[in-house]
């Protein structure tokens, strides 16, 4: 029995929707005047953070403290861990101190899918961004974003995303966030188009279950949902464009683009956002960009995510795909 | 829908009707008038329970009487012993529940861990004036020092047999069914 979250492609279509629909009802802790609940007590829970990341730690460490989790923040920042060895090590470190689930944070892809099938460790591991593999919560998160926009809070519960048109823009080489999106949107029933680049979309990208442009003006006017992705300016030594204003003019959002969208189209974005380079101010500050509601959705996400592999005797969410053999 | 073949009726619709009358009056009188109640109930046919008794109290008072939802899912004891739950809805009234006298509203009462899970529940969402607990039927075998304080129906049962309660809004009738449980120690005949 699988108990971990290393990838999105690894839910089935019923275990989406049940995270969607108990992270509905963990959305509503937080009106609440007491934002805790009882039911992670006496567990657990590590963040193992080996690359750089403020929204998703503090977002899990906010999701496990509601829930009454102990939390542990382990920062690996500096130090020479990100070698096999040492992780083995780290783990079995934790191990030792009897953790019950690892967050895991890694710039290696595949870090927290050997965590977790080692051996080394008995905790159940949830993958927070693993190199440009995945981000199983991030794209969670988003799929809940677009229900509740798209659908309905109330009316969404128990549905998908069937139908809806949802077009990622922008570095889908580098982003964990496109491909678990991807994963994730198509096992919903979503229609997802990339739009990138010739040189930012990876090899293989025509296997992916979605379709690919490079005309970001002309999928606008189809799609419910926009996901700018960010330009990795670390990573633009590379040339993988021009210059960054032929990239902002041909694949930015800006108030005249977004004038082309649906009417109930909505924009989203994973953050840190970079203001004049894939999405304007303009786009940025109107009320169809969704951003800071992906950060508190996040929340109530990795809520959901943590009660159900962590609240029972076993979790309650299986896997379509068994991938010990 | 009907899983216990055996299973025998022991209150049919006209009843849990007038049982549920005779609660709402229980409830006018004893907290004279029902001016600061708020009616909680736990999902699922609790829930349903308490907006019957709500619109029996407004009948009877003539005023709008506040009713929700309580889920317990997350505060329950045994959550280590199974897989997650599904969690419900908690839908508590615009005004809150300060100061308010909250009527908790649950269709069988058996070992007495769901209210007590709801007792801590309601801990987390304010400070009633009091609490007090409504049933539609007790079969007894408290577990905990916990007793309603409107009984529909006392049900004296054995643990061998199962209490289950069908409502309209759920099961599309009214009816509670006294059954033995399929798979009872000493049921094999």
């Amino acid at each position: 029995m699988q108990r971990h979250l290393i990838s999105a492609a690894d839910l089935t279509r019923d275990d989406a929707v049940l995270i969607l629909d108990t992270a509905e009802e963990m959305a509503r802790v937080a009106d609440r005047p007491i934002k805790k609940l009882p039911t992670l007590r006496g567990r657990t829970v590590v963040n193992l953070f080996f690359e750089d990341s403020t929204r998703t730690r503090i977002s899990f460490e906010a999701a496990e403290k509601r829930l009454s989790a102990d939390v542990i923040n382990f920062t690996a920042k500096g130090s020479s861990v990100s070698k096999g060895e040492s992780l083995k090590d780290t783990a079995q470190t934790l191990e030792a101190m009897g953790v019950d689930a690892v967050v895991i944070r890694h710039s290696a892809s595949g870090a927290p899918y050997r965590l977790a099938n080692s051996g080394w460790i008995d905790a159940a591991v949830i993958n927070a961004g693993d190199g440009t593999h995945q981000h199983p919560t991030q794209a969670l998160l988003d799929a809940f974003t677009m229900r509740r926009r798209l659908v309905g809070r109330d009316t969404g519960l128990g549905r998908d995303l069937a139908g809806r048109r949802i077009t990622i823009v922008g570095d889908v080489l580098h982003s964990r966030v496109a491909r678990s999106n991807v994963d994730l949107l198509h096992t919903l029933g979503a229609e997802v188009t990339l739009v990138a680049p010739p040189t930012l979309l990876p090899v293989g990208v025509e296997t992916w279950p979605c379709e690919v442009s490079y005309d970001l003006d002309s999928t606008l006017p189809k799609s419910d949902a926009v996901m700018m992705l960010r330009v990795q300016r670390e990573r633009m030594n590379a040339a993988f464009f021009p210059t960054e204003r032929e990239y902002s003019r041909r694949y930015g959002l800006d108030g005249d683009r977004m004038a082309r969208m649906p009417e109930h189209a909505i924009v989203m974005h994973p953050g840190p956002m970079v203001r004049g380079m894939e999405i304007t101010a303009e786009v940025a500050d109107s009320g169809r960009c969704t951003v800071v509601e992906q950060v508190a959705n996040g929340v109530s996400i990795r809520m959901a995510v943590l009660y159900l592999l962590l609240g029972g005797n076993e979790p309650a969410v299986t896997h379509a795909r068994i991938e010990e053999k | 829908m009907d899983t216990h073949s055996d299973a025998r009726p022991v209150l049919e619709g006209p009843d849990i009707a007038r049982v549920l009358t005779r609660i709402a009056h229980e409830i006018v009188e004893r907290a004279k008038g029902a001016d600061d109640v708020v009616l909680l109930g736990i999902p699922t046919r609790g829930v349903f329970l308490a907006r019957r008794l709500a619109a029996k109290l407004e009948e009877i008072t003539g005023r709008t009487i506040a009713s929700g939802s309580l889920d317990i899912t997350m505060y329950r004891d045994d959550l280590r012993m199974h897989p997650p739950r599904a969690l419900a809805r908690t839908e508590i009234p615009g005004d809150g529940i300060d100061g308010r006298l909250v009527v908790l509203v649950d269709d069988v009462l058996f070992s007495g861990r769901t209210i007590r899970a709801a007792l801590d529940a309601l801990n987390d969402i304010g400070r009633p004036r009091a609490v007090q607990l409504a049933v539609l039927v007790d079969r007894g075998h408290r577990e905990l020092p916990i007793r309603a304080d409107y009984v529909g129906k006392n049900l004296p049962t054995s643990l061998r047999e199962t209490v289950k309660v069908q409502l309209a809004e759920e099961d599309g009738r009214d009816t509670v069914l006294l059954g033995v449980k399929p798979d009872a120690p000493g049921d094999q005949r």
